[in-house]
């Protein structure tokens, strides 16, 4: 489990905050969910329980309805998410692979968020650009024509994005 | 009192009691593992497909556990419809067990080996493959370490952690092939209440929940 952020802890005051004006009823837990997805981009337990004991439900009945639908996740997302096609043609092409290479890379799994929240992977359905098959996402980029090769370059490339950024931060 | 006869045995049960509790009580064993004993027909979950029979009057096998007692009712338990469909539901829920006998601390104590010796079949999963989760063991609960694989998803320990607690820390999550036993507390520190209770591991047919050695 990550440990709450200082921007996740502000966070949560908002969504207090919000929490308060919106309408009670069981039927309000999955608005209520996305809610606060939507303000935190994940839902901590922390969140899990705000919302339980606003609507007075169990809190593991949340956490039960939470973990059925894939729309809602339980670690942060990465600042740069990584998602990999797992459409029809990047199937065929070797997303599985691709995926495997950015896991093996960044040392996580699946679903999970590297340690700094850098990075995250996902797998996806398709983006819409079978020709460049297999493709993946980092950030907003697309990049298509995967090879196992150029996961190393990407991951290399954020990282020294990274540090020029914090280099010229310290400069100025 | 309701007179039934069950496979051409008269026997007596309280009105408005189940077919399985009935049967249960006159030592008829029907094989069953997601409902207790205090269950009324209205709140058995119905959910491990085992405890079939024919009745008459019912034109198909039907749960026991789910239908009341009725003066004159003719309930039979051993049919060849009733045995097929107990040996496909218990394949069916050990293609998603792990089965490591020897290594599991329910072995000679486990429901699943109890059942599947009264049906006389063996402890394999045939014509189905046997579909494992990835996690092994899940430790985050203050009091025993779950097993995915060795759980039947029966719902007892969920039940009986709802029924005795205000704050249940138990829920089914996930979906699917990937439903898990889920276990949720905010934060870390354990409510005594938990501890003692024991209810979820006293019920559990398997080996699924494993007490943690008290340090």
């Amino acid at each position: 489990m990550n440990p709450l952020s200082s921007e996740d802890l502000a966070n949560i005051e908002v969504l207090k905050k919000q929490i308060k004006d919106a309408p009670k009823g069981r039927g309000q837990l999955i608005p209520l969910l996305q809610m606060a997805q939507n303000i935190l981009g994940y839902l901590p337990d922390k969140a899990l329980s705000l919302v339980a004991d606003y609507l007075s439900i169990n809190r593991s009945d949340v956490y039960g309805v939470a973990s059925f639908y894939n729309q809602f996740r339980f670690n942060p997302p990465g600042k740069n998410p990584v998602k990999v096609c797992m459409g029809t043609a990047c199937h065929v092409r070797g997303g599985e692979i691709i995926l495997e290479n950015f896991e093996r890379k960044l040392e996580i799994k699946e679903g999970d968020t590297t340690e700094d929240r850098e990075f995250s992977i996902e797998r996806v359905a398709c983006v819409g650009c079978c020709a460049l098959a297999p493709v993946a996402l980092v950030g907003e980029t697309l990049h298509g024509h995967m090879a196992p090769s150029k996961v190393e370059g990407l991951v290399l490339r954020v990282q020294l994005e990274r540090e020029k950024a914090e280099r010229e931060a310290g400069n100025s | 009192m309701i007179i039934l006869t069950v496979d051409g045995r008269s026997i007596q049960a309280p009105a408005g009691s189940s077919v399985l509790s009935a049967c249960l009580f006159a030592d008829i064993f029907i094989p069953h593992l997601c409902w207790l004993e205090s269950d009324t027909v209205a709140d058995a979950p119905a959910a491990c497909r085992l405890c079939f029979v024919e009745i008459d009057g019912f034109s198909e096998p039907v749960t026991a556990c789910t239908v009341t007692v009725e003066n004159g009712m003719m309930v039979h338990t051993d049919t060849e419809a009733v045995r097929s469909l107990q040996k496909t539901a218990l394949k069916l829920l050990l293609s998603v067990h792990k089965v490591d006998c020897k290594n599991c601390p329910a072995d000679k104590a486990c429901s699943l080996q109890d059942i599947a010796k009264f049906l006389g079949i063996g402890l394999g999963c045939k014509p189905f493959e046997r579909v494992l989760k990835e996690l092994d063991v899940d430790s985050r609960h203050p009091a025993f370490d779950y097993y995915p694989n060795r759980c039947v998803l029966c719902g007892l320990c969920v039940r009986i952690c709802r029924d005795r607690h205000e704050q249940p820390m138990l829920s089914f999550a996930g979906r699917g092939f990937n439903t898990v036993v889920g276990y949720f507390a905010e934060t870390s520190d354990t409510d005594p209440d938990c501890l003692s209770c024991r209810g979820c591991l006293d019920v559990c047919p398997t080996g699924a929940l494993v007490e943690k050695s008290q340090v």
